[in-house]
């Protein structure tokens, strides 16, 4: 269990626990989040789960892979440090982690 | 008089629809009512991760139920609504229990199509719509096995992969002359077909099921040509029928689904809406009236009902897109193809490694893609925004797609 602060693209912060393991997408969905959609559940197919994780935080989370990456770059805006909420897991070392929503997923 | 959401049927849309009620601050009471025992879950991994075992039954659950007591979400499992009266305003559930409500969805879904022949009731015969279907399968999903799959759509195939995958034998008859008919060009079908042949799926097209004979189960599959296949294990994969017998019973009108405008509101009744398979929706982006069976499609259905509810505006407008996963092969799908007059294939078939662009006066309305979510990305973009290109463009591997939407 570790604590994931989501930073609205107003600027709105909400920080929750989730369980080790579990997305980042599904922490989002589970606590009600707005600006996350998750719509292929987190499969790596929709890209509706963008964020772009704090530059601070970014090293921890590790590269996308290159389906990953091939879905990011056709995201709204893409930044250097976007990922796809479903594939960044959480655990002990992300405790803490700060990620960004952009302003739409689509 | 306070307000009350009832949504029907726990499944996609009716999940979310709750939700997003609460993310726009809905402050209503909220019932959520479903007939299957579990929490709203997702179903695509049903004839994926789940029926190979992959995946936890929890694993499927879209949240978890917390979630839904934090957010203040009435959620009755296991309870089918079973009428609905329009003038008291009310719904009745199996267990004698009477609801009030002033808004109400139909997110109802479907229920697979049934094999009209005698025989189709036995054990060994399946469907896959829901978990219950997938734990009575798995049982009988043994190496070894030989499995038989009647229907070449997604899911007889995502079926076909996972049989493959578990050292099944299988076997997948479609009835119409080639694989997904009606979901994609003939170059896709040809495609899958030679994926599906080459991994040890024995095919048979333009292959119509005439009988089942056997005993207590069914051991033989008698096809229209006179042919008898052997098997051990069936699926019927052969379409899905929306669930509607509620709506047409409290007098809605319904036509191959609950017939809804651009806001996801009953043609009849302005109080009800209907999101998701069960629902026959105009849909601003096709500017004519569509029933699609896809998460995204529901997801966006639940959303734009929730923000109407709220009095913001919405319409159900993106375009159509969809997903399948079939061996190591990721195929994703936006737009409907219906009335190209051209495909062009960028990429290659051969590395299995390729899109397939469909053009109807030069504009690109659907694509195709296989393990190509950079096309995919730009696809969507392609196929929203009606741009217009042509074969030589698209086909050209150093013109980046990005570059054609200006
Ligand atoms: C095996 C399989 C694989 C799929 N793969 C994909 C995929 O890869 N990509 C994709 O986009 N889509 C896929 N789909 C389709 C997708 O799952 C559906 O389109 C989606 O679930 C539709 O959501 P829904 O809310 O309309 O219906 P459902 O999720 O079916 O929910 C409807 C619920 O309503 C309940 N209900 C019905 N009547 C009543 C009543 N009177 N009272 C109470 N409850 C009632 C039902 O029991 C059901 O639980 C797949 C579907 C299946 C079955
Ligand atoms: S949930 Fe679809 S790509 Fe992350």
């Amino acid at each position: 269990m570790g604590l994931v602060t989501y930073v609205s693209f107003d600027g709105e912060k909400t920080t929750v626990d989730v369980a080790n393991g579990d997305s980042l997408m599904q922490g989002a969905i589970d606590n009600g989040i707005d600006g996350i959609l998750g719509d292929c559940g987190g499969g790596c197919a929709c890209a509706t789960c963008h964020c772009m994780v704090d530059e601070a935080w970014y090293a921890k989370t590790g590269e996308p892979d290159d389906m990953e990456a091939d879905m990011l770059d056709g995201v709204l805006d893409p930044k250097p440090t976007s990922r796809l909420s479903c594939q960044v897991f959480m655990s002990d070392e992300l405790d803490g982690i700060v990620v960004h929503l952009p302003e739409s997923q689509f | 008089m306070s307000e009350t959401t009832v949504i029907i049927g726990a499944g996609q849309a009716g999940g979310d629809l709750a939700s997003a009620l609460r993310q726009l601050k809905y402050e209503g009471r909220i019932v959520l009512i479903g007939e299957e025992p579990a929490l709203p879950y997702r179903r695509p991994p049903l004839s994926k991760a789940y029926l190979s075992g992959e995946m936890t039954e929890q694993q499927l659950y879209i949240k978890p139920a917390a979630t839904y007591e934090k957010q203040n979400v009435e959620v009755k499992t296991g309870v089918r609504v079973e009428s609905i009266d329009r003038s008291a305003k009310t719904v009745t559930l199996g267990n004698g229990e009477t609801i009030g409500y002033t808004k109400l969805a139909f997110c109802t879904g479907g229920h697979a199509r049934r094999l009209p022949l005698p025989g189709a009731e036995k054990p060994n015969v399946h469907y896959v719509r829901t978990i219950e279907d997938i734990e009575k399968l798995k049982a009988q999903f043994q190496p070894g096995k030989r499995l038989l799959i009647i229907g070449g759509g997604y899911i007889g195939l995502e079926a076909a992969a996972v049989g493959i995958k578990k050292e099944l034998k299988v076997t997948l008859v479609e009835a119409l002359p080639r694989l997904l008919a009606r979901v994609t060009g003939p170059e896709l079908s040809e495609y899958y077909y030679g994926v599906h042949t080459a991994k040890g799926v024995d095919i048979k097209l333009g292959a119509g099921v005439e009988a089942l004979e056997g005993g207590d189960t069914v051991e033989t599959v008698v096809l229209a040509d006179g042919t008898r296949l052997e098997a051990d294990v069936i699926i019927v994969g052969i379409g899905l029928i929306p669930n509607t017998e509620l709506a047409e019973a409290a007098g809605l009108e319904v036509d191959n689904g609950i017939l809804v405008d651009l806001q996801c509101r009953s043609t009849t009744d302005p109080d009800i809406f209907a999101a998701g398979d069960c629902a026959n929706h105009d849909h601003g982006f096709l500017q004519r009236r569509i029933r699609l069976e896809s998460v995204p499609n529901a997801s966006e259905g639940a959303r734009v009902i929730a923000a109407t509810i709220c009095g913001k505006d919405a319409e159900h407008n993106g375009a159509p897109w969809f997903w399948s996963d079939q061996y190591d092969l990721k195929l994703q799908m936006v737009g409907i193809n219906q009335g190209y007059e051209e495909v062009v294939i960028r990429g290659s078939m051969e590395e299995h490694n390729f899109s397939a662009f469909y053009l109807a006066n030069g504009v690109v309305i659907a694509a195709d893609t296989v393990s190509r979510p950079k096309d995919f990305m730009m696809a969507k973009k392609l196929v929203a925004g009606r741009v217009k290109s042509d074969a030589a463009t698209l086909s050209d591997e150093s013109v980046e797609l990005k570059s054609l939407l200006g």
